[in-house]
C-alpha cells in the first residue's frame, strides 16, 4: 500500500479492506459496494466536501463487469480522491451515494440511464438523458453505436 | 500503473456483433427511420410527454427536498396558502428564448412564487461519449470540442492533457504557453458571449450586440490561427495543430484594446444601472455549503465564497508560472456573478499579456513521432516519416492501458475528463464531467421561494451550456 | 396549400410575383437554436453580419408569429417530437432551413442519439453545410431561400 495522504489516514484505518494506491499522481481507493457509503461519509468529514463526479465504466470481459468512479476534492487541503467500486454484471446495483453527497443525484440517474446500474434508495431513479420510454442502455459495450447507412435522399431522383 | 483487475490489455472482449457495421442492429426503438416523401411515422406528433422524468404531483419527501432546494440548507419558507389545487405546474422550454439552449424546467407556482423546480434535461443528448469510443485518440478532439461549444478549446485541452497523462508524454514549453494563451482567449470569448446573452435575457437588449461585437475580434484571431471560428480541433494530444501566425502579437494588442474598451462600456451600462441592480441583487442565492455538496464550481461557486479554481489548486499546462488572481465574493447572488466574470476577463487579459512577454521559442508539438505526425515535407524524404504518418492517421497511436482523471478550469467551472484506455488506439471509455451538469442541479436551490421573474436572471447567471449537460 | 408558380393569366402572375416578393422581405425566424450552430446564428444576427438588413432581426420566440424555422444544431431523439410540434404550430406559409451538418444529415454523430437529418421530421427547403457554418454561409443560405421564393421555385 502506498503512502496515504494524512487527511485519509483515519479513513484508511477505519476501512481496512479498502485499497489505497497512487495512479499517475492521483490517489485512488478501491472499495466494495458495502463499504463505499461509509467510506465516503468518513472522507467527507475528513475535509473532502466538494463532490465532483460519479461515472460508470463497462469493462465487458472483466469480473466485476462495471466500475463506478467517484471523484471528490478537498478544497481546504488541495487534494483529489477517486473511489472505484466494482459492480458485477449479473447484479448491477449499488447503494446510493446521494445521502452523502446530494450532488450525485443526477450523476446516478445518468449511470442508470446509460448503463443500467440501479442505485437503491435513490429518490428518483428514472432516466435523465434519453426519452422515458427508451429501451436498452446504450453505453454498455455490448450495444452498438447505432450508426445507420448514410442516405443520399435526392441522388436517384431526376431533377 | 494500476490495471483494473483481470482486464487483458489490447483485447477488449467485444462479442461478434461488429460495432462498425452499419447493418448491425441499432437500438432506436422510439422513432423509426423513415425517408422523406414516404408515409409519416407513427406518434411523432404531439408526443412531448416525458413520463416519469417530469415533475409529478405527489413526490417522496427526499425528492421534494431536492426540488425545493432544502437538502443542504433548510431555508425554505413554507407559504401560508398551501392548498394543492391552488398550485400550478408550469412548463418552461425546451424551446424558449431564455433557457440558454434546450433546457426544460418544470416550475410549481403558488401565484408568482416558485415552490418547486425540476430541470428536465437530455434534449441535446448526442451520445458523444459513445462516439468517442469509435474515434481514435487523435480524432477525439473533434468530438470533445463540441460538448461545451462556448469554450471548445478548454474541452480539447482537458482531453489532450488526459491522453498525454496516459502516454506519459511531455509537451514542449512553447506548446504549453500557446495552450494557455488560447484557453484564456477562449475564456474571454465565452464570458463576452455570456454577458451578451445574460444582458439580453435580463432586458438590456443592446448587450447582445455589444458582447457579440467584441467577441468577433477574438473569433477572427481564432480563425486565423486554428482555421475555424468555433469548434477548432486545435489542441491535440502532443501539442497544438499549428504554430501561432507571425503577427500574433499585434493581434493581441488590438484584441486587448477592443475588449477593455467594451468592458468599460458594459460596466457603465450594467453595473451601476438601478434596474439591473434591482433585478440581480439578492436573486438566485446559493450558499457556500450548497455549492460544495452539489459540486458547483466555477464563477457560480466563487460568487458564494468557495475558493476553488483548478488553475490555482491543481495547476496544468504551466499555469503556475503566470501571475493572476482569482476573484471571490461572498454574497452568492446574480450581481456577484456578473462582477466575478467581468473581473475574470480582466485577469485573463493579464495572463495573455504575460504570455506575450514570456513565451519561449521552440516546437509547437512534441517530437515523439509515435504521437505527432511528422511535418508534411519530411514525408517525401523519409520512408519512416511516411509510415508514421500513415499509421497515425489510419490506425491511430496506441495509448497504454490505464485510467486517469484530468481537470481544467473552463469558463463554467471544473471540466474533467475521465479517460480509460485498454492499450488500443481508441479510448475504452471517455467520460466528461461537464461543469454545467452540476450547475443545473443547483437551480432548485437558487429558485425556490423566489418570484418567477427571477428565473431568467438566475438561470442566465448559472451559465449552463446544454452541450456540456447532455453531451 | 401549393400554388402553381406559373399562372395562366397576366394579372395573377403579377400578383404572384408581388406576393412572393412580400414574403421574402420580412421573414421572421422562429428561434430554434439548439447547439453550436445557434451561436453562429446569433453572430449572424449581431453587428458584424447583420441579418436585419434583410428584414430578419426579429427572432420570434413564439412559432405562431414566425415564418422561417432555422434548425440550428443537433436534434436528439428526445427533441424530435418537440421540433415537430413547434413546426406544426407555425402558420403557413412557412419554410425550414437545416443549418449545419447535424441538422442536414446527423453530422459527425452517426449514432443512436441523434435524428440523422432533420428532414426526417420536418420538410426542409435549404440545407446549409458547415460545422458550424459561418455567418456568411448562413446568410448565403437565407438569401438563396429568398431568391428561390421570389423565383417561384420554392412554393408553399
Amino acid at each position: 500500500m502506498t503512502t496515504v495522504p494524512p487527511a485519509l489516514v483515519a479513513a484508511a484505518a477505519a476501512f481496512p479492506e479498502v485499497e489505497f494506491e497512487s495512479v499517475l499522481g492521483d490517489t485512488v481507493a478501491r472499495a466494495s459496494r458495502d463499504d463505499v457509503v461509509g467510506l465516503l461519509e468518513t472522507v467527507r468529514d475528513a475535509g473532502f466536501e466538494l463532490f465532483i463526479d460519479l461515472c460508470a465504466v463497462d469493462y465487458l470481459s472483466r469480473n466485476p463487469r462495471f466500475d463506478i468512479a467517484i471523484n471528490v476534492v478537498s478544497v481546504s487541503q488541495s487534494l483529489r480522491l477517486r473511489v472505484l467500486v466494482g459492480i458485477p454484471g449479473t447484479d448491477p446495483q449499488m447503494p446510493t451515494v446521494s445521502s452523502v453527497y446530494p450532488g450525485s443525484n443526477f450523476y446516478e440517474r445518468e449511470a442508470f440511464d446509460l448503463f443500467g446500474i440501479e442505485f437503491s434508495d435513490h429518490p428518483d431513479m428514472t432516466r435523465i438523458l434519453l426519452p422515458d420510454d427508451w429501451e436498452g442502455h446504450p453505453l454498455r459495450k455490448d450495444v452498438s453505436v447505432g450508426s445507420v447507412p448514410v442516405q443520399f435522399k435526392g441522388a436517384n431522383k431526376a431533377r | 500503473m494500476s490495471n483494473p483487475p483481470d482486464l487483458v490489455p489490447g483485447e477488449p472482449d467485444v462479442p461478434s456483433e461488429d460495432r462498425s457495421s452499419p447493418e448491425s442492429e441499432s437500438r432506436r426503438s422510439v422513432h423509426d427511420l423513415w425517408l422523406s416523401g414516404t408515409e409519416a411515422p407513427r406518434e411523432l406528433g404531439p408526443f412531448t410527454d416525458e413520463g416519469a422524468q417530469e415533475m409529478l404531483a405527489g413526490e417522496s419527501p427526499e425528492l421534494l427536498a431536492s426540488q425545493t432546494g432544502t437538502l443542504v440548507d433548510d431555508d425554505y419558507e413554507a407559504p401560508s396558502r398551501s392548498a394543492d389545487d391552488e398550485l400550478q405546474i408550469i412548463n418552461m422550454g425546451p424551446q424558449h428564448p431564455a433557457t440558454h439552449g434546450v433546457l426544460r424546467l418544470h416550475l410549481e407556482l403558488d401565484g408568482e412564487t416558485i415552490r418547486r423546480v425540476k430541470p428536465i434535461i437530455g434534449y441535446l443528448h448526442t451520445g458523444m461519449e459513445k462516439t468517442a469510443e469509435a474515434l481514435t485518440f487523435m480524432q477525439g478532439s473533434t468530438n470533445v470540442t463540441r460538448m461545451d461549444y462556448l469554450s471548445p478549446l478548454h474541452n480539447e485541452l482537458g482531453y489532450s492533457l488526459a491522453v498525454e497523462k496516459l502516454l506519459e508524454v511531455e509537451v514542449p514549453p512553447r506548446a504549453a504557453a500557446i495552450r494557455v494563451l488560447m484557453s484564456e482567449l477562449n475564456r474571454i470569448a465565452s464570458h463576452l458571449l455570456w454577458c451578451a446573452t445574460s444582458g439580453f435575457d435580463i432586458g438590456a437588449l443592446s448587450m447582445m450586440i455589444y458582447g457579440l461585437r467584441e467577441r468577433e475580434s477574438l473569433l477572427e484571431f481564432f480563425e486565423k490561427t486554428t482555421g475555424l471560428r468555433m469548434n477548432h480541433n486545435y489542441i491535440r494530444p502532443g501539442g497544438v495543430a499549428a504554430d501561432l501566425p507571425p503577427d500574433w502579437r499585434e493581434d493581441m494588442v488590438s484584441i486587448i484594446a477592443i475588449v477593455e474598451a467594451g468592458l468599460a462600456d458594459y460596466v457603465t451600462l450594467l453595473l451601476g444601472n438601478p434596474i439591473f441592480i434591482e433585478r440581480t441583487r439578492g436573486v438566485g442565492i446559493l450558499t457556500h455549503d450548497e455549492c460544495l455538496a452539489y459540486g458547483v464550481t466555477g464563477p457560480v461557486a466563487r460568487a458564494s465564497g468557495v475558493d476553488y479554481d483548478v488553475r490555482k489548486v491543481f495547476p496544468y499546462s504551466g499555469f503556475e508560472q503566470y501571475d493572476f488572481e482569482v476573484p471571490i465574493t461572498t454574497n452568492g447572488d446574480v450581481y456577484d456573478r456578473f462582477l466575478i466574470r467581468f473581473e475574470e476577463i480582466r485577469q485573463s487579459i493579464r495572463i495573455v499579456k504575460q504570455v506575450m512577454e514570456t513565451i519561449p521559442e521552440g516546437d509547437y508539438r512534441t517530437e515523439d513521432r509515435k504521437v505527432t505526425p511528422p511535418p508534411r515535407a519530411r514525408i517525401d524524404e523519409s520512408m519512416e516519416a511516411l509510415i508514421h504518418h500513415f499509421k497515425i492517421f489510419t490506425e491511430g497511436f496506441k495509448v497504454p492501458a490505464g485510467e486517469t482523471y484530468q481537470a481544467v478550469e473552463s469558463s463554467r467551472g471544473e471540466l474533467g475528463m475521465y479517460l480509460v484506455s485498454d492499450g488500443g488506439s481508441k479510448p475504452w471509455r471517455l467520460h466528461v464531467r461537464g461543469p454545467s451538469f452540476a450547475n443545473v442541479q443547483s437551480l432548485p436551490m437558487m429558485l425556490a421561494d423566489s418570484l418567477i421573474a427571477d428565473t431568467v436572471a438566475a438561470l442566465a447567471s448559472a451559465d449552463p451550456v446544454m452541450g456540456d449537460v447532455d453531451r | 396549400m401549393a400554388r402553381p408558380s406559373s399562372s395562366p393569366n397576366l394579372v395573377t402572375a403579377v400578383l404572384d410575383k408581388a406576393v412572393h416578393w412580400a414574403q421574402t422581405r420580412s421573414m421572421w425566424p422562429a428561434s430554434f437554436g439548439l447547439a453550436c450552430c445557434a451561436i453562429e446564428m446569433m453572430a449572424t444576427g449581431a453587428a458584424h453580419n447583420d441579418l436585419s438588413r434583410f428584414g430578419m432581426e426579429v427572432f420570434r420566440a413564439s412559432p405562431r408569429q414566425a415564418d422561417l424555422m432555422i434548425v440550428a444544431g443537433r436534434v436528439s431523439q428526445k427533441m424530435a417530437p418537440v421540433l415537430r410540434q413547434v413546426y406544426d404550430q407555425m402558420a403557413d406559409p412557412k419554410w425550414v432551413i437545416a443549418m449545419g451538418a447535424c441538422a442536414s444529415s446527423g453530422g459527425m454523430f452517426n449514432n443512436y442519439a441523434l435524428v440523422q437529418g432533420v428532414d426526417q421530421v420536418v420538410p426542409v427547403d435549404i440545407y446549409v453545410p458547415g460545422c458550424p457554418p459561418g455567418p456568411q454561409s448562413l446568410m448565403h443560405g437565407i438569401l438563396s431561400l429568398q431568391e428561390g421564393i421570389k423565383a417561384g421555385e420554392i412554393v408553399r
